[in-house]
């Protein structure tokens, strides 16, 4: 099992790694003058020379990106090129924000889809049927959408909810989670509805299997063969599913905190890219891809103690 | 639209051999039958429409701006009334429909340029660079897509065309991997094998044979990529990322999001314009995907019925005073007692499709009694129907079935009583099953799998389980039973696991086996070993055993009488050396042949040359 993660490990290590060359490459190579662009259009190109150098730009690229992934490594990820504001900081402050909405929202998200889809696959009949309206209905819309209208709806028209964050360093609880329901409920509509489909088909699916039909045949219960054999044989499905969601959820959650006007990496993501402020979207692309890195282990570990066949090869 | 509509019905799941039109016409029609299909293609058709007619039917310009009438209601000139800058929101939404539409096309094009030809060269040719593309598809997959998009904005500034395809680079590993699980589960089939065999290039077959299996996915797949591609692309022009100088839905949704305090109007034609255009691509697949797989349910049905539809009529007419009667006429004592059973299930059109019709039988203790017959004959539904573990639509449709003088199902019930049924399986009625493998839990080890019913069946301690655990799988020939208790599924052979699941059968010490094919998965040399372990067990603990098999082969080598199946009917019964010797039937005797034709016979028989062994086996 250690080799096991060890392995899982190193191959996350290895992604880190090619997709922030990539990231470098692709964001240093194609954003044209920076330096003009960081000075403005006024500024002369002695000034513009003097700002390349002073941001390194004037050195080969692979210079660059060893320098910046030397000090990555030491936890430093650069300054912003506007506020000079460190990144690691910057992500920081943010990060805490984001980061409890993603969650709370994938734990209900995994608990809601989970039991519906579960309770679907196994009753069938309406609660069938309504899950899959409802994962037609849930793909349809957008969760941005849905965010905009419960906005609109619930905080701007019937004020049952702050429109726009309450939040601010050292409020308490309750200003959480005043202002975080509506964005987490924004955020989980779609998961929970495709989740919950999701989930069903993999129950379905280990529910006509052929062991299911003879432990039935050895006098097993129908409640043992469910919890025992049938969710456990689901559950890597189930997994894959709440993993890819949390991975849309990551690019979702920008958009979301945008409409609720939340502190979070969102609002500093948009603005790092309109000002092609480079440092600071190198360091939220590392800081994302490093979550997904962290969660896909988690999974691929649960999966390998879930299922002995993974394990071992 | 109409066009890939067109594709997606040529791609029913018949590869090879069909003419596509007539495939293509049933598919569309099924899809035009289909209240979700008409509406979603009338939708899609209609924003299709309107976008390629927007020049022409839009009022205003996109970007024209009359900043007199600004956050006006709607009225005759602005149908649906203006934004903060005083340009007509109707214009808009049509140029937008527009842009919307193009680039969930291009994001579409783009992925499936990447991802068909990727997965079909590592569906077909599987090694390295299959190796190479699952590894460059887990990078890809691990990357938020929007997260992506911003750093292509950060690099590229705003262009609608090349995020989009970005995106479609991005999300290209759904094309990758469909194609590829497609090609592999067709790579070895006989056809593809066949067409190799006669010459044609790798690529002609890939064309031909392997493109139209994955066609069908592909298009299901494109209405849930444009889907996503036009959510994400508004998304990103709801950020103020996209190119100012066009008119999307998205901007129209962050205008109206601005001025939500003023015109919460405006909010809602470009939210409802996304809704029904991506609602109506999602519901599209759906449909696609419906009126394929009812494709290969008619199929099958026909398949089905044609040889049963003669019964059904006679089965109509058949009263269940007729099955109160076989109760009357049932007063000797038999281990299992079948009488004039039915089961059937019932069909879309509220007809009733039957696969097992009036078959009656009985089987004591001590005695094996074969089911033969083809595939679809209804042997194994006969044998489920007594375990009561048929499929949750199944019913019984006629008859009854006694198990030691008890009824699992009375005359008139449609379904087996689990309740009864539940306290019989596993202690006295027990169930080997065809295939080893599948019927092991891969995830337990095969002692948890062997103890477990015991200790819920018998009562007993784990500890005692283990022990009898240990013992069975000695009794079974397994000459390391500890080694095999401790081991999963997985680790052990075909064989092996099916002696582990006889083993697991015969546990309880039940009265009545049901072994189901219990050879055919299994090499030949295994197959005579499991064979002479059944015979054996079955003297030893004098239970009653019903063999479900195909093979005659088998029937000769083991059982004591043999009852003969065709199309859900019993055609013939009798002593293994009255059918054998001298079967009655017409199709009896072309079973018989088509076993024996050619074979060497299972028997131990001293033949002179030239006699007819295979006219005449002993059993």
């Amino acid at each position: 099992m250690i080799k096991f993660i060890a392995k899982r490990l190193g191959s996350g290590l290895v992604v880190l790694f090619v997709v922030s060359v990539l990231t470098f490459t692709l964001l240093y190579t194609s954003s044209g003058s920076i330096a003009q662009n960081i000075l403005g259009d006024q500024a002369t190109p002695e000034q513009v020379a003097l700002k390349e150098e002073e941001l390194g730009l004037d050195q080969p690229l692979f210079v660059r990106y060893f320098a910046w992934l030397g000090d990555a490594l030491t936890g430093n990820l650069g300054a912003s090129w506007f506020t000079s504001e460190p990144v690691a900081n910057a992500l920081a402050t943010r990060i805490p924000v984001t980061m409890t909405m993603v969650f709370t929202a994938m734990i209900l998200i995994a608990i809601c889809a989970a039991l519906i889809g579960v309770v679907a696959a196994v009753k069938r009949g309406w609660v069938d049927r309504v899950v899959q309206i409802g994962a037609i209905i849930g793909d349809s819309i957008p969760g941005y959408v849905i965010g905009v209208f419960l906005v609109t709806i619930l905080a701007i028209q019937l004020g049952f909810f702050p429109a726009t964050s309450t939040i601010s360093p050292g409020v308490g609880p309750e200003a959480w989670v005043y202002s975080m329901t509506l964005p987490v409920i924004a955020l989980l509509i779609n998961g929970v509805t495709g989740g919950a489909q999701q989930i069903r088909s993999a129950v379905i699916k280990q529910l006509e299997r052929d062991y299911v039909r003879t432990l039935r045949s050895r006098g097993i219960g129908e409640r043992e063969i469910l919890f025992k054999h049938v969710l456990r044989s689901a559950a890597p499905a189930g997994l894959t599913v709440l993993s890819l969601q949390l991975i849309g959820m990551l690019g979702g959650v920008v958009i979301i905190e945008q409409i609720f006007a939340l502190p979070g990496m969102g609002p500093l993501a948009v603005t790092a890219t309109t000002q092609t402020d480079l440092p600071v979207v190198m360091g939220v692309v590392m800081y994302t891809v490093v979550v997904v890195i962290v969660v896909n282990l988690l999974v691929d570990i649960l999966n390998g103690w879930l299922n002995p066949k993974v394990r071992v090869s | 639209m109409s066009d890939s509509v067109e594709t997606a019905a040529i791609a029913a799941p018949v590869p090879a051999g069909q003419s596509g039109t007539v495939v293509r016409s049933t598919v569309m029609r099924r899809l035009l039958k289909n209240p979700m299909g008409i509406a979603s293609l009338a939708i899609l058709l209609t924003i299709a429409a309107l976008a390629i007619l927007a020049p022409v039917i839009a009022p205003f310009e996109e970007n024209f701006a009359n900043i007199s009438k600004t956050l006006a209601a709607p009225d005759s000139v602005n149908i649906m009334g203006t934004d903060s800058a005083g340009r007509d929101t109707w214009s808009r939404l049509l140029f937008g429909a527009q842009l919307t539409l193009l680039s969930a096309l291009l994001c579409a094009g783009v992925a499936i340029a990447i991802g068909l030809p990727a997965g079909l060269i590592a569906g077909y040719y599987a090694g390295k660079f299959e190796a190479v593309s699952n590894w460059v598809v887990s990078i890809l997959m691990s990357l938020p897509g929007l997260i992506v998009l911003l750093t292509i904005r950060a690099a590229f500034g705003p262009s609608v065309w090349i995020s989009m395809i970005a995106f479609g680079i991005l999300i290209s590993p759904s094309y990758f991997r469909l194609t590829r699980t497609a090609v592999q589960s067709v790579r070895n089939e006989l056809y593809v094998d066949a067409a190799r065999v006669s010459g044609l290039s790798d690529l002609s077959i890939i064309a031909r044979h392997i493109f139209s299996v994955v066609r069908a996915p592909i298009i299901i797949q494109t209405a849930a990529i444009a889907g996503v591609a036009i959510a994400i692309q508004s998304g990103l022009e709801f950020l103020g990322l996209g190119d100012p100088t066009k008119a999307t839905w998205g901007v129209m949704l962050s205008e109206g999001f601005k001025n939500v305090y003023l015109t919460p109007m405006l909010l809602l034609w470009p939210a409802l314009a996304m809704a029904l255009t991506i609602g109506g691509l999602v519901l599209l697949g759906n449909a696609i995907r419906d009126a394929l797989e009812d494709g290969e349910k008619i199929k099958h049905r026909k398949k089905v019925v044609s040889a049963e539809s003669t019964t059904a009529d006679a089965a109509k007419a058949r009263p269940s005073r007729k099955s109160v009667a076989a109760v009357e006429t049932g007063t000797e004592h038999h281990l299992v007692k079948v009488t004039n059973l039915g089961v059937g299930y019932p069909q879309a059109d509220g007809s009733i499709k039957k696969v097992v019709d009036d078959v009656s039988f009985h089987v004591d203790r001590g005695e094996i009694l074969g089911i033969v017959g083809e595939s679809g004959s209804g042997k194994s539904q006969t044998a489920f129907s007594i375990l009561g573990l048929l499929p949750d639509n199944a019913r019984i449709v006629g008859g009854s079935i006694q198990f030691d003088g008890n009824y699992t199902v009375a005359p008139g019930e449609d379904r087996v009583s689990q309740e009864r049924l539940s306290k019989l399986r596993g202690k006295r009625i027990s169930y080997i099953p065809q295939e080893p493998m599948s019927n092991l839990d891969p995830a337990f080890t095969i002692g948890y799998q062997l103890v477990t019913p015991m200790v819920r069946v018998l009562g007993i301690s784990k500890a005692e389980a283990r022990q009898r655990a240990l013992k069975l799988l000695t009794d079974v020939g397994i000459t390391n039973p500890e080694r095999t208790f401790n081991a999963y599924p997985h680790e052990v052979s075909g064989g092996m696991a099916q002696r582990v699941l006889i083993a697991g059968a015969i546990s309880c010490e039940p009265d009545l086996v049901i072994a189901d094919e219990p050879t055919t998965a299994l090499d030949v040399t295994v197959q005579a070993d499991v064979l002479d372990l059944l015979r054996e067990l079955q003297q030893r603990l004098n239970i009653g055993v019903i063999l479900v098999t195909h093979n005659f082969g088998v029937v000769a080598d083991l059982c004591d009488r043999v009852v003969v199946m065709q199309n859900g009917r019993l055609v013939e019964e009798g002593t293994v050396r009255e059918i054998l010797r001298n079967p009655k039937e017409p199709y009896t005797q072309t079973l018989l042949g088509s076993m024996l034709e050619g074979k060497t016979p299972m028997t131990m028989l001293v033949s002179k040359p030239g006699s007819a062994a295979e006219k005449e086996p002993v059993a």
